[in-house]
């Protein structure tokens, strides 16, 4: 899957909200063609590096670079050609149909003379057939249910058509069905279209499962990164997460499956 | 507003279906349809306000006044009700304009330049001008209707939390900003007898005094207002997905709000410097027109600018009928029938989630 090369990376990030680093000397690199899988305990910096890659915040220090060149030198349409995001929360306008709202994907294709187009079209129903949401199109976003709804957000982003594609949560506030439809649904996405998929999630053992290229941060680092069957071990869980557990095979898949200790051998281990 | 991962909203949107078939196509020709039906009642609207007034004239006097320089109602038509129609078309559909680039980029439903304060500023600006430097037509107001409006809408937006601004911060500020230029504005008025009668018709908001060199020289900032707002549909629409959503889509949220502002500020502030502040022609037609062509800013906007004249000149129309020979100024008709027009939106709950 992967070839090593890396059209997206940061590198030496400092990254900021206000007075608060979250990150300091970050670097990281996206694989090409990879699924890459960002993970973490709650406040590591996992969607504010997310956000960093995506430009959506401007490092204090150090660069990202898009195919070799620093993103905030990039005209800001032309990122959006190569890059897309889909953000932790974003907002539908009351009364705005599936169709309309996955057509807005197509902004940075367009200008003021250069509008609506066949090609518009065509790739705007391809993103809606691809996310399964065509049988939506007329119906209003407001309606729609949660995994519903965030696949429309998908097909937005995928109508974007960008060869890289950023996912902030892209699972949060799901049932558990509708997680694994959305996981199912980027991997299909990232084998058969061949896009280079950077998600951020919350649930390790899903993490492990659909990932290709995992990275495990903490406090504002890498604490590693690499395929989830090499570096997902019990060892990493506990410095990465705190917490005790076993690691064992994904009786479906294969992949590494993060079993966390009962309470009483995580006393145990504590007190050893 | 519905947020992407709230749990699905409640209950079942009121707007009307939009029509089945291929989309956008299908849609898209309801509204064309509607937007050409929507001209022709502009046009009847501005042959009622030519043809209706205190002095009654039948449709046949009303033609020969309008193309023979000869004929006795040449005068009427002339000098009172062609400027004062134009100027009722040029003042609606800018205050109708401003009003839905207002509201697209608060997101809020409460965003009119009335409400937010801006007319207000054009006004208190407009009443120092009066009353300190003895400032009294229009060329004079018109800077500083501008320069208030101006002010006003960089306060409301920096004292609404700026780049955070969230609907309820500027709603506040807004209201906070209204009420004192208001009572300062009075307060110059009451201090100053012989600008007050000058400008109580024109703080209530009138047409009746219009002038054929007011709409030469308002027609300028309405016509560059109007070409930034239709501009900036498309990116409007993009920042109506929320900041991080219309970065990823490669617009730039500043940009969009700063050229808005600009492009309110012209409006609001020619609007406001040649008839007064009118209120909630701003606020009510965005909402219909809303409920017409969906949150598409593209469609929107054209629909404001062409609804909001017939809204305003039916007001003016309605208040020259209704007390003749005397007239109701049309501030007071558009806030009679604004007030419970505004009553019934907040009732029906709509207002919150806009």
């Amino acid at each position: 899957m992967e070839h090593g090369g890396s059209r997206l990376s940061g590198s030496e990030l400092t990254l900021r909200y206000e007075q608060r680093t979250i990150a300091e000397g970050l670097t990281v690199a996206i694989p090409d063609q990879s699924f890459t899988v960002v993970v973490g305990p709650n406040a590591c910096g996992k969607s504010t590096l997310l956000r960093a890659l995506s430009r959506t915040l401007r490092p204090a220090a150090g660069s990202v670079l898009l195919d070799g060149r620093d993103i905030t030198g990039i005209p800001a349409k032309q990122v959006a050609r190569t890059l897309g995001l889909l953000p932790q929360s974003s907002v539908a306008p009351e009364g705005i149909t599936v169709c309309e709202l996955v057509a807005r994907g197509r902004y940075p294709h367009q200008g003021l003379l250069r509008q609506w187009s066949p090609e518009d079209e065509r790739v705007v129903e391809e993103s809606m057939a691809a996310t399964g949401v065509a049988e939506l199109a007329d119906r209003m976003v407001d309606e729609l249910s949660g995994g519903q709804r965030q696949r429309v957000w998908i097909a937005m982003a995928l109508a974007q058509e960008t060869p890289l594609l950023l996912l902030d949560e892209p699972t949060t506030y799901l049932d558990i069905a509708h997680q694994i439809e959305i996981l199912d649904l980027c991997a299909r996405l990232h084998e058969e279209q061949g896009r280079t998929l950077v998600a951020v999630l919350h649930d390790l053992n899903h993490a492990a499962r659909y990932a290709t290229h995992l990275i495990a941060m903490r406090d504002g680092r890498v604490v590693a990164a690499g395929a989830p069957k090499d570096i997902v071990t019990a060892e990493l869980v506990q410095e990465v997460f705190r917490l005790p557990c076993r690691v064992i095979e994904d009786p479906e898949t294969g992949t590494p499956l993060v079993v966390p200790a009962a309470r009483q051998r995580a006393v145990a281990t504590a007190r050893a | 507003m519905s947020v992407t991962k709230s749990p699905p909203a409640q209950g079942a949107s009121t707007l009307p279906q939009p029509a089945r078939g291929r989309p956008p196509g299908a849609r898209n020709a309801w509204r064309a349809a509607g937007l050409a039906g929507s001209v022709l009642v502009l046009l009847a609207v501005l042959a009622l306000s030519i043809g209706v007034g205190a002095r009654q004239l039948s449709l046949g006097e009303v033609w020969h006044g309008l193309l023979d320089g000869d004929s006795p109602a040449y005068t009427v038509v002339h000098r009172m009700r062609l400027p004062r129609t134009l100027l009722g078309l040029l003042v609606g559909a800018a205050l109708g304009l401003a009003g839905g680039v207002m509201q697209a980029l608060t997101r809020n439903p409460l965003a009119d330049p009335g409400l937010l304060g801006i007319n207000a500023g054009a006004s208190a600006a407009v009443a120092t001008a009066a009353s300190l430097l003895g400032v009294a037509t229009f060329d004079g107001y018109v800077w500083f209707a501008l320069a208030g409006a101006a002010g006003v809408s960089v306060l409301v937006y920096a004292v609404g939390g700026g780049r955070g601004a969230t609907p309820a911060r500027l709603a506040l500020a807004g209201a906070a900003l209204n009420a004192t230029l208001y009572s300062y504005v009075s307060a110059v008025m009451l201090l100053d007898t012989s600008s007050l009668d000058r400008m109580r018709f024109w703080t209530v908001g009138s047409l009746a005094s219009a002038q054929p060199s007011t709409v030469v020289k308002v027609l300028p900032f309405v016509a560059v207002g109007l070409l930034i707002a239709l501009a900036l549909a498309r990116p409007l629409n993009a920042l109506a997905l929320g900041d991080d959503s219309a970065r990823a889509l490669g617009a730039r949220p500043a940009l969009i709000r700063a050229a808005a502002i600009v492009a309110v500020t012209l409006l609001c502030g020619a609007a406001t410097a040649a008839c007064g502040p009118i209120v909630f022609v701003g606020l009510m037609v965005p909402h219909l027109v809303r409920a017409l062509t969906g949150p598409d800013l593209r469609w929107m906007l054209p629909y404001c600018a062409v609804l909001a004249p017939v809204l305003l000149l039916g007001a003016d129309v309605l208040g020259r009928v209704l007390a003749r020979p005397g007239e109701l100024l049309v501030g007071v008709v558009t806030a009679v029938l604004g007030g419970p027009f505004f009553l019934y939106f907040a009732r029906r709950g709509r207002v919150a989630r806009v």
